[in-house]
């Protein structure tokens, strides 16, 4: 098509954003810088996130889909020096604005990190862990609360045996999906995934990616990773990022049969990143 | 080595040569450094057992210091260090523990919190005497007396640098994914260090715990100047206490027989709990890394 | 900057997999000059030929869908790269059509006897016409350009009203009895066959341009035919 040697890191242009409709969005960022102290790691970023549906962030190495997938849930606010200014819409209010609590936050947008984080606590304490802190719940209900998320987390059938054992005994899938049923324990609204994936092997990856398609009715998933194929296969919509940029963000169906932009082609097909 | 002239060969084997000479003298060296550090331990331990040996006895452990030349034991000794031990141990983990998490966590960064980490490394090594006449002029002299307490607060005083470094080494060690792990479920921050870190350091504390012990159990010179000693078994806090160092100390120092005898058996047992604190705490820690 | 692209696997695949669709093509191409030629010149040894070479068309579209689906297996194409490789499978597809078809129109020729008949200026021209959508849709496909897709979409009107008008004498002459039946017969289905030489010619095109843009190639008969 064109001839002349391509910049793959010009991303002066506008994003192309073909999003889902404004009723259908339980997240909404718009125009989110954030700063590691005085660096700036996110320009202008816009990303609306889908009920019930998965989007995937992708792109390359320093991009800042980590970065911004941290923006969601206000879990920077544990590091004094970063900081963001914009609007993220959760339920018509901005989740950056200081004076909200970011504990009843974290509640409803749940995370997941890419090394397992299982407590040093038995299965059913780990699981308990989170419903505690926001209710008073009763010996029954809880016993239930834990079988029914690890059962949603496709873990029940390897753990009923031994709920009381150390949560660190288990395989590193195993680990994983343990902090999936934790994240979703509390009934979250939102679960952000952080290249969930990455440290596991084939099978507890596609063991977890199916559980995640099943969890999508009745959450929503955001998910950042680093493997296309698996973006291809369990998202919605893909939201692909360079220096800090939202490029490009569209249905998974087009993303990666038609692509717009010269960046995210190039990308996607292996030529950079 | 293809091609090389006569010339060249005979460089290279002389580096070579040397070079295998320094290693040997070096080799010899390190052997001979560890063997004299292995014999003076050994010739320690060997000289405490057998000079030590004859002096135990049922009656150590039952009876309190004897009169010259009576029969007596070491009981109150024996107490009065388990006695200020506990409150120095106790105070000592309460704030070590407590500062170490501050330094680990919230203050982690700050100007402060290297202040304070450097203060405290200076702690760890500060000479235990000045410590006993520090506690002296504070909780002595104002009483008019010597006290357990005072003791007991010399040694927390020495135990607590020892607390607060390894809690903030071991709270350290642990990632910052479970720190967000917690937080990210909607947790605060006390809770999280309260409920996770906590727990998932478990085992360094305790080390720590026994590290402190271990360094507090054998002191004399602090204990001299606070709690000063008492022939009696006590358990009166505000009264001078006796110890098994400050016992020692005296019965060593005497020209009594049977004391001289007691002051080795109680060395004895000092060395022997120093030496399974020790063990205790490194086969703990050893176990933690394993799982 | 011109190294910031990484060379590919698929690269070499892809390369390897335009070069036997420009075989084809040029094959296919040869295939109906050769039939045309034979036709105006009565030729039925070279028709005999032609007939004949058909076969190594679809040898190399039976090679063209292997090394597609293995392509596809290992290298797992997305975008632009599996828009090409989809592309090269319908293409080869079409190719062998058009190689079939030239293979009727040696096939016809063989069976007319009595070359006497009229409108013979019309069958090189429209024949020309056919051949250049040919050359041109491969040019087109081998520089990825959907520009040059799109100006071979136009032709095929052209094609079309050609075809109309060789039909339209022939039956006159039928009627007029001023050929012979056979003859006038196999000249309808050679011209059949020219036409539809066009219209793959399109189909092509509409490939190409897909490959290269990601969009169907916009309808332009959408005003009315």
């Amino acid at each position: 098509m064109t001839v002349e040697a391509p910049n793959p890191f010009q991303t002066d242009q506008k994003t192309v954003m073909i999003p889902p409709p404004a009723g259908d969005r339980v997240i909404d960022v718009q125009n989110l810088d954030f700063f590691y102290g005085k660096n700036q790691a996110l320009y202008g970023v816009n990303l609306p996130v889908a009920r019930n549906k998965v989007t995937a962030l992708i792109g390359p190495s320093g991009c800042g889909k980590s970065t911004l997938l941290r923006t969601l849930n206000r879990i920077y606010d544990l590091y004094p020096g970063q900081s963001a200014t914009g609007d993220i819409r959760f339920d018509d209010e901005n989740i950056l604005d200081q004076a909200k609590n970011s504990e009843g936050l974290r509640a409803r947008i749940g995370m997941v990190f890419q090394r397992p984080t299982p407590f040093p606590m038995s299965i059913y304490d780990n699981i308990a862990f989170g419903v505690r802190l926001h209710r008073r719940v009763g010996k029954a209900d809880m016993d239930e609360m834990v079988e029914r998320s690890l059962t949603r987390a496709a873990l029940w059938d390897e753990v009923k045996d031994k709920l009381h054992s150390s949560g660190l005994g288990l395989s590193g899938g195993q680990q994983q999906r343990l902090c999936v049923a934790r994240g979703i324990a509390i009934n979250p609204d939102v679960l952000l995934l952080d290249e969930p994936a990455s440290a596991l092997d084939p099978l507890s990856t596609a063991k977890l990616e199916s559980t995640l398609i099943e969890l999508k009715s009745s959450l929503t998933i955001v998910i950042v990773t680093h493997n296309l194929q698996q973006a291809a296969r369990i998202s919605d919509y893909t939201g692909f990022m360079l220096l800090g940029k939202m490029i490009e963000f569209r249905p998974s169906s087009d993303a990666f049969v038609s692509p717009e932009t010269r960046q995210m082609q190039d990308y996607i097909t292996g030529r950079f990143g | 080595m293809s091609g090389k002239n006569l010339e060249n060969a005979n460089f290279d084997r002389f580096l070579h040569l040397r070079r295998k000479a320094y290693n040997t003298v070096f080799l010899v060296l390190t052997a001979l450094a560890t063997a004299i550090a292995l014999a003076a331990l050994a010739l320690i331990l060997e000289t405490l057992v057998v000079k030590g040996v004859g002096g135990i006895d049922m009656a150590v452990f039952t009876m309190s210091q004897p009169a010259p030349d009576m029969a007596g034991g070491l009981l109150n000794a024996i107490v009065g260090s388990l006695v200020m031990c506990a409150i120095g141990m106790i105070i000592a983990l309460f704030v070590g523990i407590l500062a170490g998490t501050w330094l680990a966590e919230y203050g982690d960064g700050t100007k402060l919190a290297t202040v304070v980490r450097f203060l405290n490394d200076i702690l760890i090594s500060a000479p235990s005497i000045l410590i006993g006449l520090f506690v002296y002029e504070l909780l002595v002299r104002p009483f008019h007396g010597f006290s357990a307490v005072a003791g007991g607060v010399a040694l927390a005083l020495l135990a607590m640098p020892v607390a607060t470094r390894a809690t903030e080494d071991i709270m350290r060690l642990q990632p910052y994914a479970l720190r967000e792990a917690g937080m990210a479920l909607g947790a605060n921050r006390g809770h999280v260090i309260r409920s996770i870190i906590w727990r998932a350091s478990k085992s360094g504390l305790m080390t720590g715990a026994l590290l402190s012990f271990a360094r507090i159990s054998g002191e004399t010179a602090p204990l001299l100047f606070t709690s000063l000693g008492n022939p009696f078994l006590s358990f009166k806090l505000t009264q001078p206490m006796a110890s098994m160092p400050t016992t020692i100390f005296q019965f060593a120092m005497s020209a009594y027989d049977d004391w001289q005898r007691l002051a080795w058996g109680g060395a004895l047992i000092i060395a022997v709990a120093v030496l399974t604190t020790n063990i205790i705490g490194r086969a703990l820690t050893r176990g933690s890394t394993h799982k | 900057m011109a190294n910031d692209y990484t060379t590919r696997a698929i690269d070499a695949d892809m390369g390897q997999l335009n070069a036997l669709i420009a075989q084809m093509g040029g094959l296919a191409e040869a295939q109906i000059v050769a039939a045309i030629d034979a036709l105006l010149r009565g030729d039925h040894d070279k028709a005999t030929e032609i007939v004949a070479r058909d076969k190594q068309l679809d040898l190399i579209e039976a090679e063209v869908e292997k090394l597609a689906i293995q392509l596809i297996a290992l290298r797992a194409p997305v975008a632009s790269d599996l828009r090409q490789v989809v592309a090269a499978f319908k293409i080869s597809g079409m190719l062998e059509r058009v190689g079939d078809h030239a293979k009727n129109i040696a096939r016809s020729t063989l069976k007319i006897e009595d070359f006497r008949f009229g409108p013979i200026a019309l069958i090189p021209a429209v024949a020309e016409i056919a051949i250049g959508m040919i050359h041109a849709t491969l040019d087109a496909y081998a520089a990825q350009d959907p520009v040059l897709a799109q100006e071979v979409v136009v032709r095929d009107d052209l094609v079309d009203a050609l075809y109309k008008e060789l039909i339209r004498s022939l039956i006159e002459q039928l009627a007029e009895k001023t050929t012979n039946v056979v003859t006038a017969t196999e000249m309808l289905l050679v011209a059949r066959n020219i036409e539809r030489i066009g219209d793959n010619a399109t189909n092509i095109a509409e490939a190409v341009y897909y490959a290269a843009t990601g969009i169907v190639m916009p309808d332009r008969h959408k005003t009315g035919d």
